[in-house]
């Protein structure tokens, strides 16, 4: 206790002597925001807010996105049994015939898919992944006081909040949430006679996520100003922790893929209403032609996947970049390869503008343009091999502390080795004609991109709940959780690949009466009775968070894990402005752990007698 | 309350102000954008089941105005560094006004188009054409609420050309060139096509 004590006022002595006074608090505009209960929780401007707003909406988002897998996986697994008991929930989409049976309407199971896509995708993994985060940290790690613009950041939670009540307003319309997977193809989605989801649920689906790319990009815009513009004294940019590289990375990457988003679902809205022929053509419906000439849904496509494929880095880069710092603030040693590091985030960042085909390569595009893709696509091994490795290394003889974070980051590294694996897979042309839309598909994304990253944002959440809350999340809790959500997730999605490899399609309603699917009834019953584990698994984590907020145990220190960065480096109870005083000034890199004996030298403190910069 | 807030008022002289800085993001975002468009013209076009037709004249008569309006907005933020008054209202009035006659231009030209029908629904070669322009219309008419403000700001208040407001001044300007910019791209484009 005294120890920790001690090193409190050096925090402040260090800020006092070498600290950067920018007369912050001399004015007020910096302190009013926070002066009653509207400004201080609902429309705050304080970035540490509205990390917490992004996150516990991102939960919620979470819980309703994964609910409905369970829905449909009880239809996959189970397709024979009642599913009456769904019926208050439901409702109409459960239709009981006389022997009192109930079933899944087929066309809700198409719009529950849809749905768990686009909620997880968007919602979950940008919004609640890099929306918390690159809220909470880069302010914070790179000394700022707050975003570039608190407003536009406030405008920007708010734009994510109304995109999600359009889309949650969706599920309740008599025709169903759009039901035409979360990828939105044309014709399904261009025409609102299409299916019955492709009328008012396709038209709200547009309406949330054209508001959703508005916030990703007022976040963005954000981020990257601040990254590049607000760092404090000292923090040049080899200096800057791995979770802030990541972030700017990422806000980089969806500035220049979202507004390409926006240009194609413009055109489909007016494909929808104004009768254009962008992606619709002469095709049939009903046995009648339509009146359109020459659209081309490849088109859409393009578009699509030209945002489609940095989306997934969008959503696993902010993870790569949480796992980075954590792992190395427990295993108690510097990351290994700190520039190679920044080198194969920017790699894979301009790598996935030119890879985007390789969803593509059975809609019929010319195969020797197909070879290129594979190509560029092979060599994202490359960089994401060199963080792998380089994860793996840190580890090596560290003296590591296998606390909840760390098992995450244990847990992301293990699982994005194996969904990279099955990667290199998909992204040969010539055997993804048999994967394609196959469970291998679903397999490789859910574990590269899905659970990988949810292991990111777990390992996050529970590293930084004491900075977010004051409080630590209960221990015991966080180690079952874990073990639980890994043996769990490889147990959904490892059997998958056999599926897939046999020729299973995703999507199907049911496979009892395919003569070829039938052997498979009961890796079907095993996948959802570990999914429906898993899932409670997540529910104890929730609970676990809530309790933790207001009867975990308090924060007593302010550097309760012996981190480098500077958020440790302000109060326990940090109002607006994050600092009560001066802001601190950067001395030296994020990583010195273990140099020189010394088990780790904040980045505040500046270098002692004799004492050289690291080289890295 | 200003709009964007940087809480550093001595940024060190190194690091570029955040208020450009952000502004230039945006910009490279509206850019992506409308590559997207124009890169779909692209593929879209050798595909067949393409109309060709003329550019309403009209568009050609838009963009003197565009033009115009950019060298009186210019002429504002010299002024407005110059720290003179009356020339200041006199720019800024004539950039107002040649950018709101630049949309009635515009609108001009889609009368046009509709008239010798040239219709949304026609064929996707008309269709981009509508797309292009009215959204390129979209972003004039964010940048002409900006100056509108300035106008207001002009011609209500007194004239204080303080740093912040030269900023201002500077921010509305550089959105103002890059739409221009963007327009007479845009219309190359098409007249290449």
């Amino acid at each position: 206790m005294s120890a920790n004590h001690h090193t409190h006022i050096e925090t402040d002595i260090h800020i006092e002597k070498q600290g950067f006074d920018d007369h912050f608090h001399e004015h007020h505009e910096g302190d009013k925001f926070q002066t009653n209960f509207i400004f201080k929780y609902i429309f705050s401007m304080d970035h540490k807010m509205i990390a917490r707003q992004f996150l516990i909406t991102g939960m919620l988002w979470a819980i309703i996105g994964a609910a409905m897998s369970i829905i449909f996986r009880l239809q996959l697994g189970f397709p024979n049994e009642s599913m009456a008991w769904l019926k208050p929930i439901l409702g109409k989409w459960i239709t009981i015939n006389e022997a009192g049976i109930g079933s899944l309407d087929p066309e809700f199971y198409y719009g529950l898919v849809t749905m768990h896509g686009t909620i997880i995708v968007f919602f979950v993994l940008t919004a609640g992944l890099s929306g918390t985060f690159s809220n909470l940290l880069i302010p914070l790690q790179l000394g700022a006081r707050d975003m570039a613009s608190p407003f536009l950041n406030m405008l920007s939670y708010w734009f994510f909040f109304l995109s999600g009540a359009v889309l949650l307003y969706s599920l309740f319309l008599s025709t169903g949430p759009f039901s035409g997977g979360w990828t939105a193809y044309p014709p399904l989605s261009a025409l609102p006679q299409a299916s019955s989801g492709s009328g008012a649920g396709m038209t709200l689906w547009l309406v949330s996520l054209a508001l959703f790319v508005v916030s990703v990009l007022l976040g963005g815009m954000n981020y990257i100003t601040t990254v590049l513009n607000l760092r404090t004294k000292g923090m040049s940019l080899w200096r800057m922790p791995l979770t802030v590289w990541a972030f700017l990375v990422t806000a980089i990457l969806a500035l220049l893929s979202f507004p390409v988003l926006f240009s194609g679902f413009l055109l489909l809205i007016f494909d929808r209403s104004l009768g254009t022929s962008f992606y619709v053509s002469d095709i049939f419906i009903n046995g009648m032609a339509l009146d359109r000439i020459g659209g081309s849904p490849i088109l859409y496509q393009h578009i699509f996947w030209f945002l489609g494929h940095p989306e997934v880095y969008i959503i696993i880069l902010p993870a790569m970049g949480l796992v980075s710092e954590v792992l190395s603030v427990h295993a108690r040693k510097p990351i290994f390869g700190y520039r190679a590091m920044v080198y194969s985030i920017l790699a894979i960042a301009f790598l996935s503008f030119i890879v985007w085909a390789h969803h593509m390569f059975m809609s019929g595009v010319n195969p020797f343009i197909s070879n290129f893709f594979v190509v560029f696509t092979l060599i994202i091994a490359v960089p994401s091999a060199v963080k792998v490795f380089n994860w793996i290394s840190t580890l090596y003889g560290g003296n590591i502390r296998l606390n909840t974070p760390m098992l995450f980051c244990i847990g992301f590294v293990s699982m994005f080795i194996s969904g990279g694996l099955t990667g290199i897979f998909l992204g040969n042309s010539a055997i993804d004609i048999q994967q394609h839309d196959t469970y291998f598909v679903v397999a490789h994304f859910h574990i590269v991109m899905g659970v990988a990253a949810f292991f990111g944002m777990f390992a996050g959440i529970y590293h930084w709940f004491p900075k977010m809350f004051g409080r630590f999340m209960n221990e015991t809790l966080g180690k079952v959780h874990f073990w639980i959500t890994m043996v769990g997730a490889y147990a959904v999605f490892g059997p998958m690949h056999f599926l897939g490899m046999a020729g299973v399609p995703r999507r199907y309603y049911r496979f009892d009466s395919f003569e070829a699917f039938q052997g498979f009834d009961d890796m079907n019953k095993f996948i959802t009775v570990a999914a429906i584990i898993t899932f409670f698994a997540q529910i104890m984590f929730v609970v676990n968070f809530f309790w933790s907020m207001y009867k975990g145990r308090k924060m007593t220190t302010q550097n309760p894990w012996g981190a480098n960065t500077l958020e440790w480096t302000t109060p326990i109870e940090a109002g607006h402005g994050n600092w009560p005083g001066k802001i601190p000034s950067v001395q030296r890199w994020a990583y010195d752990y273990g140099k020189d004996g010394i088990e780790f030298t904040q980045q505040h403190v500046p270098l002692r007698e004799g004492e050289e910069h690291s080289s890295h | 309350m200003p709009i964007v807030q940087i809480f550093h008022k001595d940024l060190p002289p190194d690091k570029i102000q955040a208020y450009k800085f952000a502004l230039w993001i945006g910009m490279a975002s509206i850019i992506m954008f409308f590559a997207a468009i124009t890169s779909a013209y692209l593929v879209r076009k050798p595909v067949g089941n393409w109309y060709e037709f003329k550019l309403p004249v009209q568009f050609f008569y838009s963009t003197i105005l565009i033009v115009l309006s950019s060298v009186f907005i210019e002429d504002a933020y010299r002024s407005i560094k110059a720290k003179s008054e009356a020339r200041y209202k006199r720019a800024i009035f004539l950039a107002t006004s040649f950018g709101v006659s630049f949309i009635i231009m515009q609108i001009i030209s889609w009368k046009a188009m509709v008239a010798t029908g040239l219709f949304i629904d026609l064929n996707v070669s008309v269709s981009f054409l509508y797309v292009i322009s009215g959204f390129h219309a979209l972003h004039v008419i964010g940048g002409l609420v900006a100056l509108l403000i300035s106008l207001l700001n002009a011609f209500l208040y007194e004239f204080k050309p303080d740093p912040l407001r030269i900023l201002k001044s500077d921010l509305v300007r550089q959105y103002w060139h890059f739409v221009g910019i963007l327009w007479i791209y845009l219309l190359v484009f098409l007249i290449l096509q």
